[in-house]
């Protein structure tokens, strides 16, 4: 059952993701982006990484899908519903995109990764926030600076010139 | 579902249709969501890493920067898209090439 | 060379060379043209002379001789000496040379006063004396070659003086081709020479000679060969016809050359490889010489111009000197040699004297069309021209053998010599009537020529009061050499007017044998001579006097009418006035032939070989040249330097587009980059 589920969240996400990037309507594509990040968080639950499946629905899909959608509509006559825009340059963007693809599977089934065996941990929170108050807690500061320049930025740049 | 290989695979692939999109989409917003894919498929890589390599939680905490990372990227991204609507009226990324030779 | 002949040589030698040299380059920018160089030159060159002259006398050595040589080419296996021989011979002969110049150059600053080319004449008379000095003092056939040739080119610029006059230029061109002629033959006897014998002086090739390296038939061609020079250089029949052309030039340079010393060059030539002639040969020299001396002779009778009758007689005294070569007695022909340089020199000089006074006669008359030089003209001079009529009669006597004069002594030895020579070959007996016809001859028209100058009435009676004697430059000449054709001079010390005997010149200047095998001693010809010389005299005397006593006859007491025997004679008067029509002959079987092959192959050579070949050449060259601008331009320049520029231009544009300013497009090429270094990389 779990196998079953675990490969169709899998397809699912990748035909999402087909569709985001081939999909000549931009609310298809918001909206199939929408669908792969769901799929992309049912695969954290399958990788034990509970925790880290919920800050993916909630920032991704609650914040940054949603200002997707706002700079779409923002930044489109919306005199209709379709929204329509076509590709460049598709034939050797395809082509470079697939190679790269194939290239990733060669290198990823030759290599011999580590690999330990683990069992599945109760919770993955409480290790998590020991970690980023312990082992990286510069990086998280960092993160925090990082947050307050972008909005500032975003502030400066979002403002109107008079 | 216990293979390592399959969701590095998964995030190969999805990495792959990010680039595409980032290479081959006209619309800025287009190419913003190709970017979010790519960063979607290096998550994937760090969890699977952490999971499959003894359960340590360096791999989430990894992602868990990078989602942040992500959210500020868009922000700022799309306020910069905004701009160049009001000022070229249109974000055909196409039409920005005023570095061209 | 430590011998004072030997140096006083070098000094007359190069002195009227160097005069020459001045006078060419610097001579119109000295005062008076600078004739004062020249006279000096040839007046050291005189005293040089002179000196050796009475060394020779003072040592009295019939055997005297120097030689000096030097190497002038060196090529290993083959190599040339050059060099000086001085004996008694070449001392009389550099005397007369100089004599005979310096009086030309004393007599020449009257007679060219203002001429236009006063300085040249007198570089060109250096140029003349050195070349001629050449020719005396070498000692090998070579350098008398070279002088040989010189000499004809001194003979061409003078007597081509002026040149504005056509018939002056054409009888300069006439002297040097006929000359020419003659050392064609030359140079072919002196390569005989040296195939068989391998050297140029005479001393090896008397040696060689007396031990029959060449001998026979080589030998005779040789000695021909050699005496071809000496019949142009001495104008011997069939090449007489250019001496009296040469009349052209001014009447000192005829004096000099054309009496005294050039034409004598071909009889000294002669004296010198008299040795080495074979008895053949000798009869060849003896038969041309005594023809020549009778033919010419005959034309003198009849010509009108004084110095054409000159001409003609300077042309069979020649004859005689070769004839006594011929003979046997060639040192009789080298005391007719400088007898003759003396008086007919002399002749010449009384002539140029009678001729200046005519010019200047008709001068004052306004009269440009009489002729000069025609005796017709004259007549009667003897009272106005006293100095140059007694010395021109002294001169004349003397060519005409008449007794207590000098030319008697020579002639007298020279017809001895041929009598005796017919005695023991009676079948050549034409030579001695060659000889005495021409004396007889001889004396019959020199005296017509004084005669008609001199005596009578004259044939322009408005001339004669301007007629008077020439300046003391003209006269003094005249006065020198007139005394000198006295015969004294040259019996000395012994003083019988008649008798060379024991003379300083038959003593110095004494016969050797010849060293061809079969000839006849020298020692044989004299006593042959002497046997003969009674004979001789009378006959000759006998003969001079039937001549003197005819033109006495016929032109000054006018009993005989030149006029009438003239027509009766016809033909030969005709003939004999215009030379027997040898020019005109040559001209229509000789030159004319000539002249026409030469035109068919200058129309070979001009229409079809430059036409055709060499033009061609030019044509294929242009088509070629043509041909290979359109490819440089075509090929070379368009395809492949501008091909280049092209290229790299195109690749540039190329490469532009790369640029596009556009991120997706650079995305690309880095994706696309990193996938091919990750191909790379995993091989």
């Amino acid at each position: 059952m779990t196998e079953f589920t675990f490969w169709v969240i899998i397809t699912l996400t990748i035909i999402s993701a087909g569709t985001v990037v081939l999909s000549n309507q931009l609310i298809y594509s918001a909206m199939a982006l929408l669908s792969t990040l769901f799929g992309v968080a049912g695969i954290y639950v399958f990788l034990w990484a509970d925790f880290i499946a919920g800050v993916q629905v909630l920032v991704y899909i609650g914040g940054i899908l949603i200002l997707i959608i706002f700079g779409i509509m923002l930044t489109n006559r919306i005199s209709s519903v379709r929204l329509s825009q076509t590709n460049v340059q598709q034939g050797v963007g395809g082509a470079v995109a697939i190679w790269l693809c194939i290239l990733m599977s060669l290198v990823i089934s030759k290599t011999p990764w580590f690999q330990a065996d683990a069992s599945e941990p109760v919770g993955t929170v409480a290790e998590v926030g020991t970690l980023l108050l312990t082992k990286y807690l510069l990086p998280f500061e960092a993160i925090s600076l990082l947050l307050l320049g972008a909005l500032i930025g975003a502030a400066v740049l979002s403002r109107k010139e008079n | 579902m216990n293979d390592l290989n399959t969701y590095l695979l998964v995030a190969a692939i999805l990495f792959s249709f990010g680039v595409f999109g980032v290479m081959t989409r006209r619309n800025g917003i287009a190419v913003l969501m190709g970017v979010e894919l790519i960063l979607n498929a290096a998550n994937i890589n760090f969890v699977a890493f952490s999971r499959f390599g003894g359960m340590n939680f360096d791999g989430h905490i990894f992602a868990l920067l990078v989602i942040v990372l992500a959210a500020a990227e868009a922000a700022v991204a799309l306020a910069i898209i905004i701009n160049i609507y009001n000022n070229m009226n249109t974000i055909n990324i196409d039409e920005a090439s005023s570095m061209k030779e | 060379m430590d011998n004072i002949f030997i140096n006083y040589s070098l000094f007359i030698l190069f002195l009227p060379l160097a005069a020459f040299v001045i006078q060419i380059f610097f001579g119109k920018k000295l005062p008076r043209q600078g004739d004062w160089v020249s006279i000096g030159a040839i007046s050291i060159t005189l005293i040089l002379a002179i000196a050796m002259f009475v060394g020779m006398l003072l040592d009295y050595n019939p055997d005297f001789r120097q030689e000096a040589s030097f190497t002038w080419l060196d090529m290993g296996a083959f190599s040339i000496q050059l060099g000086f021989l001085v004996d008694n011979i070449t001392i009389i002969m550099l005397l007369v040379v100089a004599l005979i110049s310096t009086c030309t150059h004393v007599f020449s600053l009257k007679y060219l006063k203002g001429d236009i080319r006063y300085s040249r004449y007198f570089a060109y008379l250096g140029l003349f004396t050195f070349s001629m000095n050449g020719i005396v003092l070498a000692n090998n056939l070579i350098s008398m070659y070279m002088s040989w040739e010189l000499v004809g080119v001194s003979s061409y610029l003078l007597i081509g003086h002026w040149f504005e006059k056509e018939s002056a230029a054409n009888a300069a061109k006439k002297a040097f081709l006929t000359n020419r002629v003659g050392d064609i033959g030359f140079f072919i006897g002196i390569m005989l020479i040296y195939t068989a014998i391998g050297s140029f002086t005479f001393t090896d090739i008397f040696e060689g000679v007396a031990g029959g390296v060449l001998a026979g038939t080589t030998l005779t061609l040789a000695g021909v060969g050699l005496f071809l020079g000496a019949m142009g250089k001495s104008s011997q029949f069939p090449l007489h016809i250019w001496l009296p052309d040469a009349m052209e030039g001014p009447t000192p340079v005829s004096a000099l050359m054309h009496a005294a010393t050039m034409v004598a060059a071909g009889v000294y030539l002669t004296i010198r490889i008299f040795p080495i002639l074979s008895p053949d040969a000798l009869l060849v020299v003896a038969y041309v010489g005594g023809f020549t001396a009778l033919f010419a002779a005959t034309i003198a009778i009849t010509q009108n111009d004084i110095k054409k009758v000159l001409a003609y007689s300077t042309v069979s005294q020649l004859g005689y000197m070769i004839l006594a070569v011929g003979t046997g007695v060639y040192t009789a022909a080298f005391f007719h040699l400088l007898t003759h340089a003396m008086f007919k020199a002399n002749l010449f000089y009384g002539s140029g004297s009678v001729i200046h006074s005519m010019h200047h006669a008709l001068h004052e008359k306004n009269d440009h069309e009489t002729d000069a030089q025609d005796m017709r003209n004259m007549g009667g001079f003897r009272e106005k021209m006293p100095i140059t009529y007694w010395s021109m009669l002294a001169s004349t006597l003397a060519i005409a053998g008449v007794p207590l004069f000098s030319g008697f002594l020579s002639k007298d030895a020279i017809l001895a010599g041929s009598l005796s020579f017919a005695q023991h070959h009676p079948e050549h007996f034409l030579l001695p009537v060659f000889g005495f016809g021409a004396a007889a001859i001889t004396a019959f028209y020199m005296f017509r020529m004084m005669f008609m100058t001199f005596h009578g009435k004259p044939k322009m009676p408005e001339l004669i009061d301007d007629i008077h004697e020439s300046p003391k430059e003209m006269a003094g000449p005249l006065v020198l050499l007139g005394t000198l054709s006295v015969a004294i001079w040259y019996t000395l010390p012994h003083l019988n007017p008649i008798s060379t005997h024991g003379s300083w010149f038959t003593t110095l200047v004494h016969p050797v044998t010849a060293v061809v095998p079969g000839s006849f001693t020298a020692h044989a010809i004299e006593e042959g001579a002497h046997h003969a010389h009674n004979l001789a005299m009378g006959i000759s005397i006998g003969v001079a006097a039937l001549g003197i006593g005819l033109a006495v006859l016929m032109y000054l007491k006018n009993i005989i009418s030149p006029e009438t025997w003239g027509k009766r004679a016809g033909f030969m008067y005709d003939w004999s006035l215009n030379k027997y029509y040898f020019d005109e002959n040559y001209d229509k079987y000789l030159y004319q032939p000539t002249l026409r092959l030469a035109k068919k192959i200058a129309w070979i050579d001009w229409e079809l070989y430059d036409k055709y070949f060499i033009n061609g050449f030019g044509h294929v060259t242009n088509w070629a040249s043509r041909v290979s601008g359109k490819f440089d331009y075509n090929i070379i320049d368009q395809f492949l330097v501008d091909g280049v520029g092209r290229i790299a231009d195109n690749f540039g544009f190329m490469l532009k587009k790369i640029q596009t300013g556009k991120l997706q497009n650079y995305l690309l090429y880095v994706t696309a980059g990193v996938i091919i270094l990750m191909i790379i990389q995993s091989y």
